[in-house]
């Protein structure tokens, strides 16, 4: 296969609709259609709201791709898709779309985990994944600590949350505080004012016995909530700037220092962080500071890649083709709770199943 | 002419080649589940058994529902991205208006009415298999008991509420066969069919949360 395989990857498993276009480590497009504003009223994503949504901005969203990377669907040497895990009745919009299309092109179709397309999606920041890889990946939806030999096919998770994800969590408290949905970015803003160190809010799992790797946002997010309601209760005005700031200090906190124990305990020099929290800037100057004590190098990709899109579909699609992996079949299925120890899904007569496929299509 | 047709928005999956005067292929499974996994395996295995290659379609038939949501979407975005891929118009169709045609019904009225389930059908009425008098609705059996009462009726959304559709009868399930024949002779007519957009009926399930949990004890 091609050593710079041309790829377009689809991505559907939550509130954007993604399609991106890369040619091996290179980024050539990076199409987004978000349907975040229709779920602010709701405060979080429905998930029939996100998949209607999906729906209407499949087929512009291809084309918008497409040219943004000033290629034809002709040239592509195949179609990705995150097949899981994520909402359920949205993976599989995306994973419909991705199968008709590479069917219909004759091209192999690859249905990758979201997860691990959060890693590789810095090879088109930073160059080549180093092996072993830690990685930390923040979000709405998840919160590990994993640790990759072979972006591939071995991903290994070290720890995740044991209770809401991280960026739950900042929805919760920008709810409290009135702020509205998403809640990540407005924190980050008014934090940006306050004292992070002016309440102290605790440190979840960070106890001598607790578990090293894993991760709890619940009982800070009780905690804050409970600080808030108190000031309230004796009518004292909320500082919702030093409040912003102590809990966003709290969970980066606990996020940098477990990711840099897990990088030092495995030996392992390069901790990249992904996921839509990683936009926060507190996390990134925090998780710098302390990879520069540790002597790790820290890789996080700019913002647009940290969430979620296609082109870390498409980053993982091409690595799956150069290296050679199976592809899918054409039965591939929507996998809501995909392990993160799946890097893919192979087809079960790959082989057989395209070479038939592609017959009947041009014999 | 060569119309591939597919609906996914009721418990079958149902794919049919038809070159413009007949049914060349077709292959019709029911598993409500599965939609997502059973479509592309057969429009490949129809295809073959025509002996066609799916670039020889001239255009896509695809029912557009009403039907439960999630497998709706599986039928719509693989027509429209097909078109998008192929380059070729993607038509379409009532689901309920397949079943009708399906029914084979030339003097009604009649109902059709699939399984929308939560206790509900989708339904319309027909003056005859080409013929809708009324626009697709989603109600109760017993809400609509009256203004059905004495008519036929077809479709699993009938046979499953006796009480209200006494007579009902087959088809249970919508095929890709009538669809596309249903397509064909519209569009030999002259008749230009609706864009491949989904008819829900219903909003989306969301719940507004409300104002935030009070976790301070009392
Ligand atoms: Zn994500």
């Amino acid at each position: 296969m091609a050593d710079e395989p041309l790829v377009l990857g689809i991505e559907t498993s939550c509130d954007e609709t993604g399609v991106g276009v890369v040619r091996g480590t290179t980024l050539l497009a990076d199409a987004v259609a978000s349907s975040v504003d229709e779920h602010a009223r709701f405060g979080g994503v429905v998930p029939e709201v996100a998949s209607r949504a999906h729906l209407e901005a499949m087929v512009p969203t291809i084309d918008r791709a497409l040219k943004e990377a000033g290629v034809t669907a002709g040239d592509l040497d195949g179609i990705a898709v995150t097949a899981g895990p994520g909402l359920a009745g949205a993976l599989l919009v995306g994973v419909s779309a991705a199968k008709a299309y590479a069917y219909a092109l004759g091209k192999p179709l690859y249905g990758v985990n979201h997860l691990a397309s959060h890693i590789c999606v810095d090879q088109l920041e930073h160059g080549p994944l180093p092996e072993p890889t830690m990685a930390l990946l923040v979000s709405g939806g998840h919160s590990s600590l994993l640790l990759s030999e072979d972006i591939t096919s071995d991903v290994r998770p070290m720890g995740a949350t044991i209770d809401d994800a991280a960026g739950e969590a900042f929805d919760k408290i920008a709810r409290v505080l009135n702020l509205g949905f998403p809640g990540g970015p407005v924190i980050d803003r008014y934090a940006r004012e306050g004292d992070p160190g002016a309440i102290a809010f605790p440190r979840g799992l960070t106890g001598p016995r607790d578990p090293a790797y894993d991760f709890s946002f619940s009982g800070l997010k009780t905690a804050v909530a409970r600080w808030i309601e108190a000031r309230r209760a004796a009518g004292e005005e909320v500082p919702v700037r030093d409040v912003a700031a102590s809990f966003q200090e709290a969970v980066v906190d606990v996020l940098t220092r477990k990711a840099v124990r897990a990088c030092k305990d495995q030996g392992v020099d390069h901790l990249m962080i992904g996921g839509g929290v990683a936009a926060n800037s507190r996390l990134r100057v925090l998780a710098q500071e302390r990879c520069e004590a540790a002597g790790i190098r820290l890789r996080v990709p700019r913002p647009k890649l940290c969430t979620d899109n296609g082109a870390m579909v498409a980053a993982l699609g091409a690595e799956m083709v150069s290296r050679n992996r199976a592809a899918s079949d054409w039965d591939l299925s929507a996998d809501s709770s995909l392990p993160v120890t799946d890097p893919h899904v192979p087809g079960q007569a790959h082989a057989h199943a395209h070479e038939a496929g592609t017959e009947n299509l041009y014999s | 002419m060569l119309l591939l047709a597919l609906d996914t928005a009721t418990p079958a999956v149902t794919v049919a080649l038809h070159d413009g005067t007949d049914v060349i292929a077709s292959s019709s499974q029911v598993d409500a589940r599965r939609h997502g996994e059973l479509l592309l395996p057969a429009v490949d295995r129809v295809l073959a058994e025509a002996g066609l290659r799916l670039e020889a379609v001239t255009g896509i038939v695809v029912g557009v529902g009403p039907g439960p949501y999630t497998g709706l979407r599986v039928g719509l975005m693989t027509a429209d991205t097909f078109g998008l891929a192929l380059g070729v118009p993607v038509h379409g169709v009532c689901t309920l208006d397949g079943l009708a045609y399906a029914a084979d019904i030339e003097k009604g009225p009649f109902v059709v009415a699939t399984d929308a389930r939560r206790k509900e059908v989708y339904w319309a009425t027909y003056a005859d298999s080409r013929t809708r008098l009324t626009a697709p609705a989603v109600d109760r059996p017993a809400d609509i008991a009256g203004r059905v009462a004495g008519l036929p009726a077809v479709g699993a959304g009938a046979l499953l509420y006796p009480d209200t559709f006494p007579s009902a009868h087959e088809p249970e399930h919508v095929s890709a066969a009538a669809l596309a024949a249903l397509a064909a002779e519209k569009l030999a007519a002259g008749e230009e069919l609706p864009a491949p957009r989904p008819l829900y009926l219903r909003r989306p399930d969301a719940q507004v949360p409300k104002n935030y949990k009070v976790v301070t004890p009392k």
